[in-house]
């Protein structure tokens, strides 16, 4: 107690003075403003009206509300709810995959009795400080395994990162003591088995840490998408926003059009707010999920900084 | 008693062991992984060589092709662009590491010096977005900023009584807005390092100078800063080592392949995609060769040199 109130005093004392503070205050305040901003915009624009957009353009608050363009999605959307569903499937599947092939891989190299533990390092570390290229990489996923216009492409390719197995490694190697994973060893138990029912159930940090990169980074990938995918059934939600910037038109395709035109559909459709609203469905999970797994984040790049 | 044991241990060492074959199989997805996605594009860079078809089976085609010898190459340095690209590549990398470093550094500082705490990890909180946006969303955002039309910049401009301008047709001003864009989305990361490792800091460093008398700007110098070395360095590294490499979104979806704006906004990366696209695959994929090799060599010269200096930052 006596020392809390003598720490809390230093404090007080060693700090900049107010002026100093309130001048830092309004620069960061100004930063956080110009980092948010982006997400206001896109909201409001996607729940602005349609003919206001077409006469006076975007503005940063929304002024003429109107939901059209989610209603329109509701009802009309089946080519933005089908990229739903690819974003949803792909960020699932690749996320238990990718977890599954890099916990594997860093237990495997963070014990030091394994005999081909030096071999395996290598193999994962090479890969760190040279890389084949993306011409190479794209034929050899198009023409030899076959990837191109498949769901695959959009998940093998970024399921496992060096980067996160040698996470994975050091976290093992630095929190699992060793006589757990002998006593476990003693008693008869495979190495598959000490995996899943002792090092895993333990290590749940480092799993939310792998788990929430791969999450992200499946979800906000367009670069697979524009590589691999030209079916647009196959598009996920990026690349479906991705091709609605060019053409906005395209959203008319495959919607429920009973006894209406496509022409007539293009021309009474929500263009403008609608491809916002599509920003908005890859968005709003994203901006209202980060802040609460921003810790698993930053234990994951403090280890990954630390020692690479 | 005492060699008989060692042997005993010897043995231990070299017998393959059960969990040997057991912890082998646990890689072994993993491995097959490694050789198909990471490895055998290694050993398709020959085609950088070659006179590379597209059609058919990769690996017969691959060894069937016929060389060319450094022909591919030739024609990616003889082309007017090369020179350009290879300047925008490593100047944006040369400006983007500094910035990326003195920004966050100074950032972070400042906040862990804010009087209120909690203050502190909302702005980081709200700083850390733009790194979760994709850069086709923020392509989605620029354009409500720059679109001639509809544009907020050019309403803005229109509001003060000046002629709107058509930005994606304006070299000039794209050098600030992607480098801008570029701290803005990354600064997020960076802080969040610098700002991990200042709380890591000791407190009794900074009571025993404040005893001293030590003013705050005092106590950054010779505190703050050097505990925050080490860590400078290992991202400097990894930043170095990426020089070759830029941001593909940043430069191709941002700008949104603007055919005027080529000059100031195509880089190793776009080029290589653009060539992919249009199937000329012996500049690609010399392009790509350079890229993978010069990337590779400073790599491990950035790290070579920090061992020099300092053999506890290395990252080998």
């Amino acid at each position: 107690m006596a020392k809390r109130t003598y720490q809390s005093g230093l404090e007080k004392f060693n700090r900049t003075s107010k002026s100093v503070n309130a001048l830092f205050t309004l620069i960061f305040t100004l930063l956080a403003i110009a980092c948010v901003v982006p997400v206001i915009v896109v909201l409001s624009i996607s729940l602005t009206d349609e003919s206001y957009i077409r006469e006076t353009g975007y503005s940063i608050l929304p002024t003429a509300l109107s939901a059209d363009a989610y209603a329109y999605i509701a009802k009309q959307g089946t080519m933005i709810l089908r990229a739903l569903g690819v974003s949803v499937l792909v960020t699932a599947v690749g996320t238990v995959l990718g977890v599954l092939l890099t916990t594997t891989m860093g237990y495997v190299i963070s014990r030091p009795a394994y005999k081909l533990k030096n071999f395996l390092t290598w193999v994962v570390f090479i890969p760190m400080v040279f890389n084949g290229g993306l011409v190479s990489s794209y034929f050899i996923n198009t023409n030899f395994l076959g990837l191109k216009n498949t769901i695959w492409a959009l998940i093998l390719p970024l399921a496992v990162s060096s980067f996160n197995v040698i996470i994975c490694k050091t976290f093992f190697k630095s929190t699992i003591p060793d006589g757990l994973i002998e006593s476990a060893e003693i008693d008869g138990a495979s190495q598959l088995r000490t995996f899943t029912s002792i090092i895993l159930p333990i290590s749940l940090p480092v799993l939310a840490t792998i788990g929430l990169f791969l999450c992200f980074g499946y979800w906000n990938d367009w670069f697979q998408s524009m590589l691999y995918i030209d079916n647009q059934n196959l598009y996920s939600l990026q690349a479906l926003l991705n091709s609605l910037m060019t053409n906005a038109d395209a959203l008319a395709r495959n919607s429920i059009s009973m006894g209406v035109s496509f022409a007539e559909l293009v021309a009474t459709m929500p263009k403008e707010s609608a491809r916002m609203a599509v920003a908005i469905l890859i968005v709003l999970p994203v901006a209202c999920a980060y802040p609460f797994f921003q810790r698993y984040f930053i234990s994951g790049l403090t280890i990954g900084a630390v020692k690479g | 008693m005492s060699t008989k044991l060692e042997q005993r241990k010897i043995r231990k060492r070299i017998q393959w062991r059960k969990q040997d074959t057991e912890l082998t199989l646990l890689a072994l997805p993993t491995l097959i992984w490694y050789i198909l996605f990471s490895f055998l594009p290694m050993f398709g860079m020959i085609i950088a060589f070659k006179n590379f078809k597209i059609s058919g089976n990769f690996i017969s085609n691959v060894l069937e092709s016929p060389w060319v010898g450094l022909k591919n190459f030739e024609f990616l340095f003889k082309s007017n662009d090369a020179w350009i690209i290879l300047r925008n590549t490593i100047g944006y990398n040369i400006i983007f590491i500094i910035l990326g470093i003195v920004l966050p550094v100074m950032f972070a500082i400042m906040i862990s010096l804010l009087h209120s705490r909690k203050a502190g990890k909302v702005y980081q909180t709200m700083m850390f977005l733009p790194y979760f946006l994709s850069w086709v969303v923020v392509s989605a955002v620029g354009w409500a900023f720059f679109s001639f039309d509809k544009g907020i910049l050019n309403q803005f401009l229109v509001g003060i009584g000046q002629e709107p301008m058509n930005w994606y047709m304006e070299p000039q001003y794209w050098p600030y807005i992607l480098i801008f864009l570029n701290i803005w989305k990354s600064i997020g990361y960076g802080m969040i390092i610098y700002l991990a490792t200042i709380t890591g800091i000791d407190s009794t460093y900074y009571e025993a100078a404040v005893i001293d008398g030590a003013s705050i700007w005092q106590q950054t110098r010779f505190i703050t800063l050097p505990m925050l070395k080490l860590v400078i360095v290992m991202m400097f590294i990894l930043a170095v080592g990426r020089i070759f490499y830029t941001d593909f979104g940043l430069f191709y979806q941002v700008t949104r392949d603007s055919n005027s704006l080529y000059n100031v906004t195509t880089t190793i990366d776009v080029l290589v995609f653009k060539q992919l696209k249009t199937a000329t695959v012996g500049m690609a994929s010399a392009a790509a060769f350079v890229q993978s090799v010069l990337g590779c060599i400073t790599i491990l010269s950035a790290n070579w040199i920090v061992k020099k200096i300092d053999s506890d930052s290395a990252m080998i």
